[in-house]
């Protein structure tokens, strides 16, 4: 570990994650075998309401997938993360998660009693545990990104295609937190991922200290839409 | 490039119908396997709408189950209106606009800040809007309780790089969607103030609402 770095751990397949990361740390996860998918979802540490809001973020950047250079929007107009480093070039932001019925339904059954902790998990259910550790609900889950997987829009139709293969081992995102953000990571396959086996990718992840947001930041700069969005953030914590 | 399909219920037979103007918000009650319209009176008006669960409002639209289930993002006749549970709240059953989105969400004062300039924090949006219906309505709902929405009659292509935009709209005057109520279901619209971007034509119109009874 060299000395800005806090912590690093592995996030098991299937595994599910939160943690409470500081404005000033920036979160690194790694695919370690490749094909790897991460859900994710963020809220404001200190108002739980404010939390990642899909459209918001889409729309304000005018995409629908995720690089460097992009930022995930609060449904308050700020700024949670920046994404600050990206090798993958491309994370779904519009697909959702995988649920029991459809795991069921895709995988079979695979239950604790057999399988221990090789039992098959969701992702909807795993966030939804999860969110209960902080006194949220089902009311309070809001539309994951799946970092690492790329589904694509035909540009006449609207029809949405998986593209396999999208990360390979090694690969990686950064995202720096531009507020208290309250990070919640699963494991578990994209929900439209093709191949028929249960088979979900452990990631590497680390967190280092990292300065703020300069006035040169890739992020900011990115368009005028999110240099108002980093001024917004900034006069929250005025 | 979009098929439509018309209604074969008759306007005149309708049990309710309502005129929901420009900028304000709309909250009622379907009942399962009542049919429910909205009408673009004088087009290109984007009506942002959320559905719940009438009995259990937990449950409730999900903009990314709908559009997965069917693997594909405008919502047309024949889409189901998927619920985080993964059930049907209502089909699309009529529809002459041809495309609906659920991506581009609803505006907010605060999105509104980051899109176009600070200085349009005082400017109407969608989401004050929706705060007021469900505060008048209370039971229980919350901001919380906001999720992202369907945007009926706007036009919002995505392209096969990963680009999002706002485009004029294919809706037009009297164009309308209908769907049926698959449960008992609570509607929320809030017919879009939005003046900075072409999804209203930058002059919000009034949307029309009317509820048929299965048997008429």
């Amino acid at each position: 570990m060299n000395e800005d770095q806090l912590f690093e751990d592995l996030l098991q397949p299937g595994a599910t994650w939160s943690h409470n990361m500081k404005r000033g740390t920036s979160l690194r996860i790694r695919d370690i075998q490749g094909n790897a998918n991460v859900g994710a979802i963020f809220y404001n540490r200190e108002n739980f309401a404010e939390r990642y809001n899909m459209s918001d973020t889409l729309k304000a950047q005018h995409i629908a997938r995720l690089t460097r250079g992009n930022v995930l929007y609060s449904d308050m107009g700020r700024i949670l993360c920046s994404v600050t480093e990206d090798t993958v070039g491309w994370h779904d932001p519009i697909s959702g998660c995988s649920n029991e019925a459809a795991v069921r339904a895709k995988y079979g059954e695979a239950r604790y009693q057999e399988h221990r902790n090789d039992y098959h998990r969701n992702a909807y259910d795993s966030f939804v545990i999860e969110l209960a550790k902080y006194g949220l609900g089902p009311r309070d889950m809001t539309a994951p990104i799946n970092f690492f997987s790329k589904v694509v829009v035909d540009d006449e139709t609207g029809a949405m295609h998986f593209i396999p293969g999208n990360s390979q081992p090694g690969m990686f995102v950064e995202l720096r937190a531009e507020m208290n953000v309250l990070v919640i990571l699963n494991t578990c396959q994209h929900p439209l991922d093709p191949n028929p086996k249960y088979e979900p990718r452990p990631v590497h992840l680390s967190i280092r200290r990292t300065a703020p947001a300069t006035a040169n930041d890739p992020c900011r700069l990115y368009q005028p839409e999110n240099g108002r969005g980093f001024t917004l953030t900034e006069q929250y914590f005025l | 490039m979009n098929t439509t399909v018309a209604s074969t219920l008759d306007s005149r037979k309708s049990g309710y119908d309502a005129i929901v103007p420009a900028g304000e918000p709309w909250i009622h009650e379907i009942a399962k396997g009542q049919y429910f319209r909205i009408i673009d009176c004088d087009g290109n008006q984007a009506a942002d709408t959320l559905f719940y669960n009438a009995r259990d409002y937990e449950e409730r639209y999900s903009a990314q189950n709908t559009i997965r289930e069917q693997a594909n993002i405008y919502l047309t006749t024949g889409t189901r209106l998927m619920s985080n549970r993964g059930n049907a709240l209502l089909t699309i059953v009529a529809d002459t606009c041809g495309r609906h989105d659920t991506l581009g969400g609803a505006c907010a004062t605060e999105s509104n800040m980051v899109r176009y300039a600070i200085e349009k924090r005082h400017m109407h949006a969608c989401r004050q809007s929706f705060l007021k219906a469900i505060i008048g309505w209370g039971r229980g709902l919350e901001k919380r309780d906001l999720d992202h929405n369907i945007n009926f009659f706007m036009n919002v292509p995505v392209t096969h790089d990963g680009r999002l935009t706002f485009e004029d709209g294919v809706s037009a005057p009297g164009k309308y969607v209908e769907m049926r109520a698959e449960m008992d279901v609570l509607a929320i619209i809030s017919n879009c103030p939005q003046l900075n971007n072409p999804c209203n034509a930058y002059n919000p119109t009034p949307v029309r609402v009317m509820i048929w009874d299965p048997t008429d």
